[in-house]
């Protein structure tokens, strides 16, 4: 395989020189997977989108994938008049709350992982935080409830905070460091030479050079605290303090049967992502994966 | 911490290091680590939840172990997660490898693809509640019996429909690791083979899937540990029902817990939760030869 005649490589250069596979021929197998899969993913969104645009009788009454001939907003209305914009600051409040030091704490503790390697400590330290990758860490709600009543938080927005920096660490660690280590050596020996403490390293040196990692641990870590639904579930109780996913299931079980109505909040709480995705979305897409594609 | 990096000299500063890892550590310890412990600490008392805690031994595990819903839910959830993961696996490798390539539609298909991964699993559920209801959602709607059954109301079907909710969420996600895994793949290696008059399909069972062993095993390792956390998407769409159909390992901890005020038995079920993530994660990192996660940062 290894002794290719130069003269046969001569033309197939031509064929792709991006890197990627098979540029050649076509994949029908994945083209049609992609097709169907492409209605399958479009078809729920899209009929979420169009009913939540019609008036309770005009659900009943019209074909499911015809958009209402007399769109109305009246549904979006009844759901921002409950409380969502609350609940919409919540969100922010816990997700912002919560990413920001999640994500310094752990760049702090990656960028020690790997300028400490030789640190027998960095090393125990580095193993604890993989072990959080490992556990379905959903499975130590119920203690993490208990030291939340016991701190007084219970039904407060930092009880939410607190477990999710936490939860957050294992991964975020993880993907910083990774990045970190690509870090030229040598940039970090002049750092030194030129008399730089690791602290001023870590913000002058370390984090500008990772800045795209950083941001896409900020976008993962955001997707997943703004979704989260366990902890607002168990550690809260007054609709005060409801985020955005917890309201709206609560929601739903008010309006039952005004299934336009709940399909506003569906496309309500969701909005803010979907222009965050409008805008960034290979930002989003890598930081979605960052952690494991490499 | 300022104050200790100002005093110390350069060379020396190294030993401030650990520090830096303190804060992350701290709030790891208080609450993953220490819960950790502590919920197995949880499975020998008795408590309601608000009350007193009272040490109780084995009382929580024998009520747990001779209670057939302990089995019931395990069955469960080894289901949905081989099941899920049965119909991800090739779908997302598929639609990775599609991705990857360079075909003009692609970037459509991309951008539609991945808007599921931004919904909240609490909101997919509720959107497919009512597009699945028997009586007034899509199927009903269209008038085709076929597809208004009462989707959620009957066992076998109702555990269809969380697997295809699940793939629906979460195939984008591991086509996207797919698609990384395969845009690394040397193109040398299909160069060669094309040299060698080796088709497609051929090249993809010689080349693609055994060059993506590694992802398969990451992708893998993340559906399979991931699938024991469902929680959100089966408690809002079912809450473990019809019955018990859907009931799974982390539905049945919060059920005992927070609904029927036993956390000293939902402690249980949270160990044997962890036990069960633990084995599977070291079972799969058995069989890829390397963690995903651990090789990156120690080997390399």
């Amino acid at each position: 395989m290894t002794a290719t005649p130069t003269e046969a490589r001569q033309p197939r250069k031509t064929t792709g020189r991006t890197g990627r596979p098979r540029s050649g021929r076509r994949n029908w197998a994945g083209g049609l997977a992609g097709w169907i899969w492409l209605v399958i993913v479009v078809v729920p969104l899209y009929w979420t989108l169009i009913t939540s645009l019609k008036t309770q009788s005009r659900y009943y009454a019209t074909n499911p994938l015809v958009p209402s001939a007399a769109p109305t907003l009246d549904n979006y209305r009844l759901v921002i008049e409950s409380d969502f914009l609350r609940y919409f600051v919540n969100s922010i409040v816990v997700t912002a709350g919560a990413v920001a030091p999640a994500v310094v704490f752990s760049f702090m503790a990656a960028y020690a992982i790997v300028r400490g390697w030789h640190m027998r400590s960095l090393r125990a330290i580095n193993r604890l935080f993989l072990l959080g990758l490992a556990i379905p860490l959903q499975a130590t709600v119920i203690p993490v409830y208990l030291i939340i009543i016991r701190l007084h938080l219970y039904d407060s927005l930092l009880a939410l905070i607190l477990p999710s920096i936490a939860f957050a660490v294992p991964l975020s660690v993880l993907v910083l460091a990774n990045f970190i280590r690509d870090v030229p050596k040598e940039l970090f020996d002049s750092m030194r030479v030129d008399g730089a403490t690791e602290w001023t390293t870590l913000w002058r040196l370390a984090a500008p050079l990772t800045r795209p990692a950083i941001l896409t641990v900020t976008i993962f870590n955001a997707l997943t605290i703004w979704n989260g639904f366990l902890l607002p579930l168990i550690l809260t109780q007054s609709p005060e303090r409801r985020t955005l996913p917890l309201a709206l299931w609560t929601f739903q079980g008010q309006y039952g049967v005004n299934v336009p109505a709940i399909l506003a909040a569906v496309v309500l709480t969701t909005l803010p992502l979907l222009v965050l995705y409008a805008f960034g979305r290979r930002q989003l897409l890598s930081g979605l994966t960052a952690g494991f594609s490499r | 911490m300022t104050s200790l990096t100002r005093h110390r000299p350069h060379r020396g500063s190294r030993a401030f290091l650990p520090w830096l890892a303190m804060p992350a550590l701290v709030v790891f310890v208080g609450f993953a680590v220490i819960p950790l412990v502590g919920v197995f600490a949880l499975s020998f008392t008795t408590w309601d939840g608000i009350g007193a805690i009272h040490p109780s031994g084995f009382t929580s595990w024998r009520a747990v172990l001779t209670d057939p819903g302990l089995p019931h839910a395990l069955g469960v959830t080894f289901l949905v997660m081989t099941v899920s993961w049965a119909v991800q696996t090739p779908l997302s490798i598929l639609l990775g490898t599609l991705l990857a390539g360079r075909q003009r539609y692609r970037a459509v298909l991309g951008v539609v693809y991945f808007v599921p991964l931004m919904l909240s699993s609490a909101a997919i559920a509720i959107a497919y509640k009512a597009l699945l209801d028997p009586n007034f959602g899509l199927g009903a709607g269209l008038r085709i019996p076929v597809l208004s059954q009462d989707w959620l109301g009957r066992p076998g079907l109702a555990f269809g429909v969380v697997v295809f909710i699940v793939s629906w969420q979460f195939v984008p996600f591991h086509s996207l690791i797919y698609q990384g895994g395969v845009q690394q793949i040397p193109k040398s290696l299909y160069e060669a083979a094309q040299m060698d008059g080796a088709g497609r399909i051929r090249q993809f069972f010689s080349i693609t899937l055994p060059q993506l062993r590694y992802t398969i095993i990451t992708s893998s390792t993340l559906m399979v540990v991931g699938s024991l956390t469902f929680f959100d998407l089966i408690f809002v769409l079912t809450e473990g029902g019809p019955g018990d159909a859907t009931r799974v390992l982390a539905l049945d901890m919060y059920k005992r817990g927070f609904q029927a005020s036993l956390m000293g038995p939902a402690s249980a079920i949270a160990v044997i939760l962890v036990l069960v993530g633990l084995a599977l994660a070291l079972l799969l990192r058995r069989l890829g030869g390397r963690d995903a996660g651990a090789s990156q940062l120690e080997g390399a």
